[in-house]
């Protein structure tokens, strides 16, 4: 993550480039999940739909799962939900220091506790 | 750990001390790990001496708390920067304007403390963001659109107060427009309500915005005079279907006719949707257009067509069309209402176009809602009233980008919107971005998110290697310097670059800017709200203080 990207092309005039995509995305993760009712689910899972889903839920559409996909090829699986190598430490890691354009999330957003439920839910096909 | 140069390590353990009083130990955050986490992630002065950072964090997670917090910081004088969810990453994410300030993390203000669907407004408080709200309104089964920015992961009154913009119909995609009444904690701790909110028992503070006097709710917006703990914003009613059509003009000299009449099909309530400007013939798709040929980026520039575009070579252009078969410029319309009636104002739409020779419409889009799954799967959410992140794919790995971007910040220029401004704009910049040693970018077409006028965007990468960023905070600086000498502005920028664009606004030798200083010197005379937010310091600030 810290190396220096190349300056010729980095650069780029856009209309509201902030506010385009480049691929179709298929569902916002986090309402439509919560809209569909998992009320049943365990902690760790409504903490990953709340703050995790709408960039790293399964399919396309997902920023994250995208350039994770593109990063191990499938092997692990791009979304987090398939992995089953994720330690506990190492999404508390991911999650207080963020990566490329994910940043850190705040105490006051993912408490110390529910980010114990979210990498347990996480490791939980280790 | 970096205090302000008039805090003293005694005065900073004073003012901890009183806000964990105000609001409990567990939520006063003064260890190196947890202080971080308030970094902003996209400063482009990251890891430089100047980065602006926090010195701690306070979470109140009520409007008393938050006044106990800011008399607290009163008493020892202790600098204070709140936010609402810290997520306007690229304009100043979750750090302080002014280094060694605390920050108020206001994410636990977490309630959405009314939605009626009768009067198509709710009432939020500044923790709650797009997502939440959205969660919300359908678990009430209000049939109401939120207008949110993209990425929608920030919070209404956050992004609202920093003047953002969104997709829908133009009353409702004004953020600060749309919002209906506000409560404030001023900096002396006071509790302040605006409109009809400030008659106590008011049945209308979110029906009508003025109140009786001045109405200051401005005040409030990109400033430093308050907190505001709750604000009322008017809901769009979800429609019964959604049109959208697009408009093809041939001819380079076609795009100032195409503007005016777009924008006067706006103004006069014929289009209600965020129109936009595209260009296919370039590849270069309207913001928000579901059905877009080409994502932007994905097809290899063609130089010399984009040398054509800037130097108005219209021969060399129409040439490319006929070989291509590909309009120079598109026109997106969008249309909210009843089926019947939006069909019927996309006819007199395209009626108004065929004041262009040669001008085509393509075949229309019509919407119903709810949208089904597979619509999902294609649409620009936000155009529907639904928060997403899919906005990030902008940055991430690709085949082309092996590794992600870290950030970015925007110079994003309120520029006039017609087609003369649009080509010497992109000139302008062009130019300026060469003089810095950058590569000339593509040219672009403005997005439309402000009635009447245009804004085109540049967006810089932010890296993590300090001499790149340099390079691109020179650029910055000049761009915004070159805009102002023809009289366009920024509406809004990083932190960075708040005194920058500050100085541009200087009519009546910067009048603006001292009224700005005798309100704040007056309201904030212990200068403790979020200095330089904004450009405006406090007296204590500026006088040999500063960032």
């Amino acid at each position: 993550m810290n190396r220096l990207l190349p300056l010729a092309g980095a650069i780029f005039l856009a209309v509201i480039a902030i506010y385009q995509y480049s691929r179709p995305a298929p569902r916002a993760a986090g309402p439509q999940t919560a809209a569909k009712g998992v009320a049943a689910a365990s902690r760790g899972q409504q903490v990953f739909d709340k703050w995790c889903a709408a960039c790293h839920g399964r399919g396309p559409g997902h920023p994250g799962t995208q350039s994770l996909e593109l990063r191990y090829k499938g092997d692990p699986p791009g979304a987090l939900e398939d992995r089953t190598d994720l330690a506990p430490e190492t999404t508390a890691a991911f999650v207080r220091h963020g990566f490329a354009l994910m940043p850190p999330f705040r105490k006051t957003e993912i408490s110390d506790a529910d980010l114990a439920e979210l990498s347990a839910y996480l490791a939980k096909k280790r | 750990m970096k205090l302000p140069h008039d805090v003293s390590p005694a005065a900073f353990d004073r003012a901890v001390a009183g806000f964990k009083a105000a609001v409990g130990p567990e939520w006063v955050f003064t260890a190196e790990e947890d202080v971080a986490l308030y970094r902003d992630a996209y400063s482009p002065l990251w890891g430089e001496p100047e980065e602006r950072v926090a010195s701690a964090a306070v979470a109140p997670a009520n409007v008393e708390e938050v006044q106990a917090v800011v008399r607290a910081a009163n008493q020892a004088r202790m600098p204070i920067y709140p936010i609402s969810t810290g997520k306007n990453l690229g304009y100043g994410g979750s750090a302080p304007a002014l280094s060694g300030s605390c920050v108020v993390d206001l994410k636990r203000l977490d309630r959405v403390l009314d939605i009626d669907e009768d009067n198509a407004s709710v009432l939020v408080e500044p923790g709650v963001s797009y997502f939440d709200l959205y969660r919300e309104i359908r678990a009430a089964g209000a049939k109401l659109w939120i207008d949110c920015p993209d990425p929608g992961w920030g919070s209404p009154i956050g992004n609202a107060l920093d003047r953002g913009g969104g997709y829908t119909r133009a009353q409702f995609r004004n953020h600060f427009d749309a919002h209906c009444g506000m409560e404030v904690v001023l900096p002396s701790g006071e509790l302040l309500r605006t409109g009809m909110g400030a008659m106590p028992g008011a049945k209308t503070w979110q029906q009508y915005k003025p109140g009786f006097g001045p109405w200051i709710d401005g005040l409030f917006s990109q400033s430093n005079f308050g907190i505001v703990t709750k604000m009322g914003f008017w809901m769009m009613p979800e429609p019964e279907a959604c049109l959208i059509g697009r408009i093809y003009a041939d001819r380079y000299e076609d795009l100032p006719a195409l503007v005016r009449i777009l924008t006067h099909l706006e103004n006069a309530g014929i289009v209600n949707g965020m129109p936009g400007l595209g260009s296919p013939l370039l590849q270069r798709r309207v913001p928000a257009d579901p059905q877009g040929d080409n994502p932007n980026g994905a097809a290899p520039v063609d130089q010399a067509l984009h040398d054509a575009f800037y130097a108005g070579d219209s021969a060399l252009i129409a040439d490319r069309v006929r070989q291509t078969g590909r309009a120079c410029w598109s026109a997106l319309v969008k249309f909210y209402g009843p089926e019947k009636l939006v069909r019927l104002q996309w006819q007199i739409a395209k009626r108004h176009f065929a004041a262009i020779p040669g001008a085509r419409a393509g075949k229309p889009e019509i919407y119903g809602f709810p949208l089904t799954d597979a619509q999902l799967e294609k649409v620009h959410k936000p155009t529907f009233g639904i928060p997403s992140l899919s906005v990030f794919n902008f940055g991430i790995r690709t085949p082309n980008r092996p590794e992600p971007l870290v950030g970015h910040q925007a110079f994003s220029p309120v520029i006039p919107r017609t087609g003369e401004a649009i080509i010497e704009a992109n000139r302008l910049f062009a130019r300026v971005l060469k003089e810095e040693g950058l590569p000339v970018p593509p040219f672009s077409l403005p997005g439309s998110v402000w009635e009447r006028t245009a804004m085109l965007i540049v967006i810089f990468p932010v890296t993590r290697d300090p001499e790149t960023n340099r390079k691109y905070r020179s650029a910055m600086r000049r761009l915004i310097a070159e805009s102002a000498k023809r009289g366009w502005g920024e509406y809004r920028t990083p932190v960075t670059y708040y005194d920058a664009v500050m100085e541009t606004y200087s009519f009546g030798d910067h009048a603006l800017r001292r009224f700005h200083e005798t309100v704040k010197d007056a309201i904030d005379p212990n200068g403790i709200l979020s200095p330089g937010r904004y450009g405006i310091w406090p007296r204590r600030n500026r006088t040999g203080g500063g960032a």
